[in-house]
């Protein structure tokens, strides 16, 4: 089990590293998303791996109880890192109507023509 | 904590409230400015004036205000002789530059700007020399640096002066760069950032291994602001100041700064070979050098600037050789250089303002027409030559004194004959100022008709030579002043006797010998002149010119390569040093064998991790179709989503599944307007680059988390889960940590969240109101549109979804405390009620019947989650501190209801209110886009019969 999640984490950031080293904004916001993943993930487990121990207090017997903490902490970061997308799409967006192509590198050389209109998916 | 010294922070502070006024006052004139400016001097010296019997009675004052105690930083001051000495010069001297001030500067001139520049400086000045701290001190150092780099630039129509105060900034700035670290390093050795205690620390400062270093730093920092070779080269460039600013800073102030430190650290610092050897060449190669310069300079004020360059060799030797009788020497004649040095810059300055020529060939027979003036130059360049009777003669015997008995490397003539060549030098240019400026035939082709000044143009000099005379006719005038300095300087009881007979000594022979010499050297200067002229020399401005551009280009070149605009390129670089960086500290060390056992994988979790595992290579893959790529994404989110419900966090499965859900809705949104594919850009090698950069960064976080998954720790939770049902009133632990026990966090969190939402509506507003929209209005979209854009199906199925759905999320939110759930996810699942209205029936159909503002629900959140966390005050209790009690109510089981509950209502409202904006201003930009608004909640409604038959004419 600890080598699935390990090696989805590891999958997950490479994807995501590798996107976001593309070009456009929307690849670099798959990207981001792909790291979020990852990083929750790997936050999550920092709490080590238990089945079925939720953290859910039971009344009766002496039940184990998998780290609560580290659940929390990645509740909110999961929240959080929806707003940071949000405002990512939108600030692409805002690029990408303003300038009329959605690369992110800042070169003079290469606001040519409409980016949707290029061949070549 | 005072003793004595009550009013030294007051002092400390007077020139900075002073230089508030000139500015303004300048509208009243330039006396009123001028009178202004000397106000807080006047004040200030009367209050030193208060204290100093007792500072010459030997008593130490000191005040103190703490400030950063966490740092050692304090606003503390002491006043010693040597700290009073060189108050008393700064103020002095800045009451006699701002009359000069007044007279020399001309009515184009911005004087209110001039004389708050300098009472800034002399702030600053002031402050170095009563600071107890040494972080203060440092502080007032580099205030020295700023404000002389706008009072050098003053002309900033000059090319020169601009040139000059960035020089003058370059250098004493990174000097004084240096000297901080210096200075932190004798902190750290003595264990107190106060000179009184680092004061009492000699022995041990000098016997640890930190003490070269330290010595080196701080000798940096002084060097340079004393403009010692190889530094010397900034201070001629300064010339380039008005006359009053280079008599000011050249005399008493700036260049002495480097000097007081010397004498400041003295006790602790000096009496090793270290500095004996250090200080003592440094001072006497640049007290030759300099004043050779100086015989062949033409412009007066480099002359003079050169002559400074010399006498501040001469010091800083004195100090160098660490006797107390050449602290005495030093002491003294640093009293004696100020007086003829002022002088005679401020002479210079007036020939100047007369002739309108600094240039020594041009001048030449001044005594004629400006008697009085050439009668002050003469009496202070005598002194700076060092001829008896005059006060410059006195040090400079005792100079002589010390030197003929100094060894260097155990070779006794050196230091004698290098001194009697300075020496000879100094009176060489000395009498050059006398004989090729006032002296010889009058001219008639002065640029200006010479003639004397007013009277407050040469009362100050004239002031000067008073004191010149008084001194050098009656040293034991200036004893107790001395004494104290020198007393203070060396830590020791001193008692030295200034003479001027002190009989038949070497010095005196040695003196002897530099008058005559210098004489001749002047009666021998033009075929001197015209040899020096021809011969190759280094020229320093040429030396920095070309370092300071090979800097500049270095760093340009290195930002230019690192950060050239490319994202993607940043991005590389970053991963890839990150990388390095965790293997090299990785490799470093020893990892400790494995604790824990494996999990078994059961089936359906292979089948999870390879849908999982799949889905994210067919992004990478395929993520130039940008539809596919967010179906994918959407099957992680799942996958990961049944990985938290199998791994035992419920709450996360919830959440992570629901924003799942927005975040797509969100995409697709916003894909609406982008481009619907990636085209190719990159190039194979690129390509290959970056995978091999990602692939490295994934096994190395895959390894890491491998490896601290197979190991055990210690946790703090165990703490949460034995409090949170007595100390939070819940038993999801989850919920009780989210709203109680880390409840600060999660109220910053939210806070954090509501700023996302407000931080996109902005930004929607500003695309919408800028060159976008007009793009927008003009894009056709339709051709991607379905035709039937409100379904019935859909319609129909959200309307009845709605109460369910609300119900969900209000009985999700209910429960948050005991089982999964909560404020987070209760937001989130409305929201997805919400925005299914918005895509069945339409925006327009929904905004008319949407009630809440989405802004103000982000702050009823944030202020309902405040409001409980403040309540906590009412009953003495800390921020956010919970309470809960049982609730029984009719017909309902009892049920538990805190304080939380409260908390988590806030939070539920920002998630809601902020996604709910998100979404909104995202779906109000399709708006723009010419989507029509509809009023029907339907396009195609069956029970309108008109519609029924035409249904393709909308």
């Amino acid at each position: 089990m600890e080598l699935l999640v390990a090696s989805s984490v590891g999958v997950l950031t490479a994807g995501g590293v590798y996107l976001i080293l593309r070009l456009r904004a929307f690849a670099v916001i798959l990207g981001l998303a792909l790291l979020s993943y990852a990083v929750n993930v790997f936050l999550f487990s920092t709490g080590r791996l238990m089945v079925n121990a939720p953290p859910i207090l039971q009344k009766y017997g002496d039940a184990s109880y998998t780290d609560p903490l580290p659940q929390a902490l990645v509740l909110t970061a999961i929240v959080i890192s929806f707003g940071m997308t949000a405002v990512l799409v939108m600030i692409a967006l805002g690029a990408f109507l303003e300038a009329d192509h959605d690369r992110i590198d800042m070169d003079d050389d290469t606001a040519t023509g409409p980016a949707g209109e290029e061949p070549g998916a | 904590m005072t003793n004595g010294g009550g009013l030294l922070p007051i002092i400390a502070l007077l020139p900075f409230l002073g230089a508030l006024i000139p500015g303004i006052m300048i509208r009243a004139g330039r006396n009123a400015s001028a009178a202004f400016t000397a106000v807080p001097t006047i004040i200030a010296l009367a209050m030193l004036g208060v204290l100093a019997p007792q500072v010459m009675a030997g008593e130490v004052l000191t005040a103190q205000i703490a400030w950063l105690p966490q740092l050692g930083l304090s606003a503390s001051f002491f006043l010693d002789g040597l700290g009073l000495l060189f108050a008393v010069m700064i103020l002095g001297v800045g009451l006699l530059i701002t009359l000069y001030a007044r007279f020399y500067l001309s009515g184009d001139d911005p004087m209110g700007q001039f004389y708050t520049y300098l009472l800034l400086f002399q702030g600053a000045m002031l402050g170095i020399v009563i600071s107890d701290n040494i972080l203060l001190l440092l502080i007032f150092w580099e205030l020295t640096s700023l404000s002389s780099f706008l009072l050098i630039g003053y002309w900033k129509h000059l090319p020169e002066g601009r040139q000059g105060a960035r020089m003058a900034l370059a250098v004493t700035g990174s000097g004084g760069l240096a000297m901080i670290a210096g200075m932190l390093i004798l902190g750290n050795i003595a264990g107190s950032y106060n000179l009184t205690d680092i004061l009492q620390q000699g022995e041990a400062i000098r016997a640890s291994d930190w003490y070269l270093p330290a010595l080196i730093l701080i000798l940096l920092g002084a060097f340079t602001k004393s403009a010692q070779f190889p530094f010397h080269f900034w201070l001629p460039h300064a010339m380039a100041a008005p006359t009053p600013v280079s008599a000011y800073l050249h005399s008493a102030t700036m260049v002495k700064a480097g000097v007081f430190l010397m004498a400041r650290m003295w006790p602790v610092l000096a009496g090793t070979d270290a500095w004996f050897y250090i200080v003592s060449i440094t001072g006497l190669v640049t007290m030759v050098l300099g004043a050779l310069i100086a015989l062949f300079k033409d412009d007066l004020k480099a002359l003079l600037a050169f002559s400074t360059v010399s006498h501040l060799g001469l010091l800083t030797m004195l100090l160098g050789f660490g006797t107390q009788a050449a602290a005495v020497a030093a002491v003294f004649h640093i009293i004696n250089h100020l007086t003829f040095k002022a002088a005679l810059f401020m002479t210079a300055g007036i020939v100047d303002h007369e002739t309108h020529t600094r240039d020594i060939r041009r001048l030449g027979g001044l005594a004629k027409f400006m008697p009085i003036t050439a009668l002050i130059g003469t009496v202070a360049a005598l002194s700076m030559a060092g001829i008896p009777f005059f006060n410059g003669f006195l040090s400079k015997e005792m100079m002589l004194e010390e030197a003929s008995h100094t060894l260097w490397f155990r070779n006794d003539w050196i230091v004698p004959v290098l001194a009697t060549l300075g020496a000879l030098l100094s009176v060489a240019y000395s009498l050059r100022f006398i004989f090729h400026v006032f002296a010889g035939p009058a001219r008639d082709d002065y640029p200006a008709k010479p003639h004397d000044p007013p009277f407050g143009m040469y009362a100050a000099p004239a002031f000067l030579c008073v004191l010149v005379l008084a001194i050098g006719i009656f040293p034991a005038l200036a004893e107790p002043v001395v004494t104290m300095a020198a007393s203070a300087v060396t830590g020791a009881e001193l008692h030295p006797h200034l003479k001027l007979w002190h009989g038949v000594t070497p010095a005196l022979f040695m003196s002897i010998i530099a008058v005559a010499g210098g004489a001749i050297l002047l009666g021998l200067h033009r075929p001197l002149d015209r040899a020096w002229q021809a011969a190759p020399r280094p020229e320093a401005k040429a030396i920095f010119d070309a370092t300071m551009a090979g800097a500049v280009a270095a760093s340009r070149a290195l930002t230019e390569g690192l950060h050239n605009g490319a994202i993607s390129r940043y991005l590389a670089i970053f991963v890839a040093a990150t990388v390095a960086l965790t293997w090299i500290a990785f490799s470093g060390g020893t990892l400790s064998p494995p604790t824990r056992p494996l999990l078994p994988v059961a089936p359906v979790v292979m089948v999870g991790w390879v849908l999982l595992v799949a889905a994210a290579a067919l992004v990478v893959f395929n993520h130039r179709n940008r539809f596919r790529a967010l179906v994918l994404i959407g099957i992680i989110g799942l996958m990961i989503s049944g990985g938290f419900v199998y791994l035992s966090a419920p709450d996360l499965a919830l959440t992570q599944i629901s924003v799942e859900t927005v975040t797509i809705m969100l995409l697709l949104l916003a894909l609406h307007f982008l481009p619907k594919t990636t085209p190719v850009e990159s190039s194979a090698g690129l390509r290959l680059r970056d995978g091999a950069i990602a692939i490295a960064a994934g096994v190395g976080v895959a390894a890491l988390t491998m490896a601290f998954l197979m190991r055990d720790f210690d946790s703090i939770s165990d703490y949460h889960l034995a409090n949170s049902y007595e100390g939070g009133g819940g038993t999801n632990v989850v919920n009780v940590i989210l709203v109680d026990f880390r409840g600060y966090d999660t109220f910053g969190e939210i806070i954090v969240l509501g700023i996302a939402g407000l931080t996109i509506f902005a930004l929607m507003e500003a695309l919408l109101s800028g060159p976008a929209a007009r793009r927008l209005r003009n894009t056709d979209y339709s051709q991607d549109r379905s035709r039937d854009r409100h379904p019935l199906m859909m319609v129909v199925a959200t309307r009845a979804m709605l109460p369910i759905a609300t119900m969900v999320g209000v009985y999700i939110f209910l429960r948050g405390h005991n089982q999964p759930g909560g404020g987070f996810v209760a937001g989130l699942v409305i929201s997805i009620a919400l925005l299914m209205q918005y895509m069945a029936s339409g925006f327009g159909w929904t905004q008319t019947r949407q009630r809440v503002e989405y802004h103000s629900m982000i702050g009823w959140g944030v202020l309902v989650a405040g409001l409980t966390g403040a309540a906590a005050w009412l009953g003495g209790a800390p921020f956010l501190t919970s309470i809960y009690g049982y609730i029984k109510l009719p017909w309902i089981e009892k049920f538990g209801l805190g304080s939380a509950f409260l908390f988590d209502l806030g939070v539920f409202l920002t998630v809601l209110g902020a996604v709910m904006l998100m979404l909104y201003s995202l779906s109000r930009i399709a708006r723009y886009a010419g989507e029509t608004v509809n009023i029907e909640p339907m396009d195609y409604d069956p029970s309108l019969k008109s519609e029924l038959k035409k249904p393709g004419e909308e």
